[in-house]
């Protein structure tokens, strides 16, 4: 097989990866859904950014997986907070449906 | 040879968990399908010679992400649950922008020549030095600011979830 796995094979998976994120955010009801699919996107995004670096840095020089290290910093702490809120929500308002959440209409 | 074919038995199981997550109507399933995807990202990462980061996100992403996920799915379910997770009724708007945006994506990839390259040879001796040089110089700073974020985030999570006592 002369096919060899190159950089733009990595961003592939990565676009699948955060188009299916994006559809998830769109189409899902479940707020707990939703944040799974925010959790998606940030896994290709970092995916994205170790590609990079692998294929177009140097060994010595790591700023991309320093990023993606950060950007999974920001992802727990996200999920920690937007996590507690659902639970918040829910336990005043007993549901988890979007839908539901409409306080901020006029 | 043999990267290849780990290569893509685990950008598909990847992707396929991905599909999963996002279609399935049963959201512990959604959860589960998450952990399978995080697991077939981690591999990716060994191919691309980020160890560290691949351990990272074992740890963080299964480990942590996923189990807190898990949690919250189950302290707040309701109900059926084979239909705990639906669609909403505009889903199609959602798959037509997902699916335009991948297009574009994908275009934008297959036309770029520049990313048409193979691996270069790495010496294989293991990211994590090369990564703590580089957040204790360089990013000294924002390692600390993120220090500061995950205890904040911590306690304000705690306040969310628990809920604060009327002081008197």
């Amino acid at each position: 097989m002369s096919f060899s796995v190159g950089l733009s094979t990595y961003l592939l998976v990565g676009a699948m990866l955060f188009s299916l994120g994006l559809y998830g955010i769109f189409a899902k009801k479940n707020v707990i859904a939703v944040l799974m699919s925010i959790e998606l996107m940030l896994n290709a995004v970092n995916l994205n950014f170790v590609a990079f670096n692998r294929f177009l840095g140097n060994e010595s020089v790591l700023h991309g997986f320093v990023t993606a290290v950060f950007i999974i910093v920001l992802a727990a702490a996200e999920v920690a907070v937007g996590l507690a809120l659902v639970i918040s929500i829910y336990r005043t308002r007993k549901s988890t449906s979007v839908d539901d959440f409409n306080w901020l209409k006029w | 040879m043999g990267t290849t074919i780990v290569f893509f038995i685990f950008a598909i199981m990847a992707v396929a968990a991905a599909w999963g997550v996002v279609t399935s109507k049963n959201i512990v399933h959604s959860a589960f399908f998450l952990a399978l995807t995080f697991a077939g990202v981690a591999v990716l990462y060994v191919l691309l010679n980020a160890d560290f980061l691949a351990a990272v996100q074992l740890l963080v992403y299964m480990g942590a992400v996923n189990i807190m996920v898990i949690f919250a799915v189950m302290l707040t379910l309701r109900g059926d649950v084979k239909e705990s997770s639906l669609e909403t009724k505009k889903w199609g708007l959602g798959a037509l922008g997902a699916a335009l945006v991948f297009i574009m994506i994908a275009l934008v990839i297959l036309t770029n020549a520049d990313w048409r390259i193979p691996a270069q040879a790495w010496s294989g001796q293991g990211s994590a030095l090369a990564i703590s040089e580089l957040m204790l110089k360089s990013y000294m700073v924002p390692f600390e600011a993120a220090a500061i974020l995950l205890t904040l985030a911590l306690v304000g999570a705690v306040i969310l979830a628990k809920g604060v006592k009327e002081s008197k």
